[in-house]
């Protein structure tokens, strides 16, 4: 069986930190930063490789900040 | 061939509203203006144009239905009495905010508060200086015979229209209720969607591909653009001032008194005119068919021809107001007026003149 | 530094399962945090885009925290009085009864200062989409006290919690309407975790379809979150509504078809 292969870029000049993406990913893939962005906002970074595409991260976000890819390998 | 009818004035109205091609009527039952929509509902203009005629739940609700059909670019009035249009101020305002044209006719009853259903022009103040909050104008038409509850409300939209502004026309219930002989205009069409877009740019017509999206608000924060915002309406209101000042004259090229009323009161004021006259008092009369914008200029210049000013008008004393500024106290300007539905005599009227202008 | 996790070489356009729609400007949200606002926004912009019909749809923004929500949705918009929008939609779907039109509005803007448009907006059976955002409070005015408050919760105009024997009773104005017989679908769901997110946005897409049908108002009620009214984290937030909203304003369907869902106890 064909192995999923996820990966997200956010945008984190537009993450406000909020962390509910964060809440929602089940693999444990997000965290917040210990940075701040140029709006003073710590924001959502990937702490490992799990991610499996699910996007449930994304659809939680209010400020639409994350994209999703998704691949069989 | 003319078309002659015998019609109320809000009958008139509202035939003149089918007529000029209105998109939508949204209304509010108040007495005495009712007959607009009775008359509207029983005409069906939806069959007879495509017109949308509408009973709202409120005239706050009737009055933002104007301002939802206007903002999608459509011909939209609504019509009430005092009360009625108390309530609308909040939408009036938003309206004139947003700039957008649409059609308010008042006809208007004796106050404060639930008053009378009595004739009245006690809400000259509310239409001319304000109404709701802010810095903002209506265009005010005066009819004063049914032909001009007929006529001004292809005008009204004209002008609502020309300025993005929303047009009222201050009736009373004398001129609402009186039946008189009226020479109806033909049918004008109604635009299609395809027009509108064409003519009105700014209308929420639904976004088209390719083209910037279109947004009704009257909201902008930021003060620096709220102010500039601010000074283009108030633009708008000087160029309104200098081209759309309407009035008429009757008997005042040698008159030594001058009578200035609008509306209803301009008829008793006629007929006060004519009785003095056949006593050989020159008496003129100056009837402004705009209250705003308001004849400052034509009061100016007969203020240096007659010898005082009576304003009569059918409350306590509000277009007096203008009359003394437009007169700039040069001579005398008094105010006769009757009001809770009280209407004078043309009697009572020259004898006001002869009393506090002729004799004091 | 922080170590990257980047798979650069799986981000082609096959691959591709979720970006932020066209039917969003590129304006960055002025919502707080985690906001239901933004996510809810996002979904009805999604439903505009899959459904196609960018350039149908006129809406109707309230005043509350989503006045200027035109700023975000890049499609026609009209801005309405504090509780008008539903008469601003009355109006624009009976000129344009061919257009999709939507109402946006808070619970203060829909249940408060616009009941009696609200009410009767649906009673009417105009053919339009409301959606109501319930978070319990005035997010917009600093948190003040909201027709859907739940009782002995506290904000800032009722600081020892809402009394309801002095304040009044929350209003259920979604159960309200749903009795209506102008309201065709009626719905009430939430935004804060993707199942819900998911479920909201197949009952926002039913809401714009059901214009149509021309059958009345399709209602859908967000129970949503104000952190910043809530002072809580949105996290915090997102379980202290689980834990007392949900409960007062339970999810799912009230109205289907017109008819009510009818609620095996
Ligand atoms: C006529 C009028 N009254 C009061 C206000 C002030 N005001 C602005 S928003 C608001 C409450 C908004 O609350 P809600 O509708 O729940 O929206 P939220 O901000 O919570 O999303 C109030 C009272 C106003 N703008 N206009
Ligand atoms: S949900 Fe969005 S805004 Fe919130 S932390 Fe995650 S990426 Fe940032
Ligand atoms: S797509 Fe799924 S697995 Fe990947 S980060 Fe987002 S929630 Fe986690
Ligand atoms: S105040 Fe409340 S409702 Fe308004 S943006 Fe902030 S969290 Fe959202
Ligand atoms: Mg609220």
């Amino acid at each position: 069986m064909a192995k999923v292969q996820g990966d997200v870029v956010i945008d984190i000049e537009q993450c406000k930190g909020c962390e509910l993406c964060n809440v929602a990913c089940p693999l444990n893939v997000l965290a917040i930063s210990a940075e701040v962005n140029s709006k003073g906002y710590h924001y959502a970074i990937k702490v490992n490789g799990n991610c499996n595409g699910c996007s449930n991260c994304a659809v939680v976000c209010p400020d639409g900040v994350i994209t999703v890819y998704r691949a069989k390998v | 061939m003319k078309e002659l009818r015998l019609m109320k004035g809000n009958e008139a109205f509202a035939e003149a509203a089918i007529r000029a091609g209105a998109d939508a009527y949204f209304g509010y039952p108040i007495t005495p203006q009712s007959e607009v929509m009775e008359y509207l509902m029983a005409e069906k203009p939806y069959e007879r144009t495509g017109m949308i005629v509408l009973q709202s739940e409120s005239e706050l609700g009737a009055i933002n239905m104007v301002y939802g059909a206007a903002a999608c670019g459509k011909r939209a009035l609504t019509s009430s009495s005092s009360p009625g249009i108390s309530l609308m101020q909040e939408g009036i305002s938003y309206i004139a905010g947003s700039e957008l044209p649409c059609l308010i006719m008042n006809v208007v009853r004796g106050g404060p508060g639930l008053g009378t259903i009595q004739p009245s022009q006690s809400d000259y103040f509310q239409a001319t200086k304000g109404g709701g909050h802010g810095d903002y104008r209506l265009i005010v038409l005066a009819p004063s015979s049914v032909q001009e509850m007929f006529d001004f409300v292809s005008l009204g939209f004209e002008l609502a229209f020309k300025y993005r502004n929303p047009v009222m026309m201050l009736s009373d219930g004398v001129i609402g209720q009186m039946m008189e002989k009226v020479e109806l205009s033909e049918q004008q069409g109604r635009l299609t969607n395809q027009q509108i877009d064409e003519l009105y740019p700014w209308a929420t017509t639904g976004k088209k591909p390719g083209k910037e999206r279109r947004i009704i608000t009257s909201l902008e924060l930021d003060p620096g653009r709220q102010e500039k915002h601010n000074l283009k309406l108030q633009e708008k209101y000087r160029k309104i001032e200098t081209t759309e000042v309407r009035y008429e004259t009757l008997h005042c090229d040698d008159a030594e008194y001058l009578l200035v009323a609008f509306g209803s009161s301009a008829r008793i004021c006629q007929k006060a005119m004519d009785l003095g006259r056949s006593k050989g008092i020159k008496i003129g009369l100056m009837r402004p068919i705009t209250l705003y914008p308001f004849p400052y200029s034509i009061i100016e210049q007969l203020s240096k021809q007659v010898k005082g000013i009576l304003v009569v008008e059918l409350n306590a004393g509000q277009m007096i107001e203008d009359v003394r500024l437009g007169s700039h106290d040069r001579i005398k300007v008094e105010h006769y007026g009757r009001f809770g539905g009280m209407i004078p005599s043309p009697v009572d009227v020259l004898y006001a003149m002869e009393k506090q202008i002729i004799g004091g | 530094m922080t170590q990257n996790f980047d798979i650069p070489e799986i981000r082609t356009p096959e691959n591709l399962v979720y970006k932020k729609t066209s039917v969003l400007t590129d304006n960055v949200l002025h919502y707080c945090p985690g906001c239901g606002h933004g996510t809810t926004h996002r979904l009805i912009a999604e439903v505009i885009e899959e459904m196609g019909i960018q350039s149908e749809v006129i809406g109707v923004a309230p005043v509350g925290c989503s006045v200027m929500a035109y700023n975000y949705f890049d499609i026609d918009m009209q801005e309405a009085a504090h509780g008008r929008a539903p008469a601003l939609a009355t109006a624009i779907k009976r000129v344009f009864p061919e257009k999709f039109v939507f109402t946006y509005q808070g619970d203060g803007d829909l249940a408060a200062i616009g009941t009696g448009e609200t009410i009767h907006a649906c009673n009417r059976g105009e053919n339009i989409t409301i959606i109501f955002i319930n978070n319990a409070i005035y997010g917009m005015t600093g948190g003040q006290m909201a027709p859907t408050t739940l009782p002995d919760m506290p904000t800032s105009t009722c600081p020892y919690g809402r009394d309801v024997k002095i304040m009044g009773n929350p209003l259920k104005i979604t159960e309200l309407l749903a009795m209506l017989p102008g309201t065709y679908y009626v719905t009430r769901q939430a935004v804060h975790s993707p199942a819900l997110v998911r479920r909201a946005k197949k009952a926002i897409r039913m809401a714009f379809e059901n214009q149509k049908l021309d059958r009345g108002v399709s209602f859908i009620e967000i129970v949503s979150n104000c952190n910043s009214g809530w002072k809580l984290t949105p996290v915090q937030a997102i379980k202290w509504l689980e834990e007392n909203m949900l409960p007062f304003y339970p999810l799912g369907d009230l109205k289907v078809n017109g008819e009510l869902v009818k609620k095996s106890e």
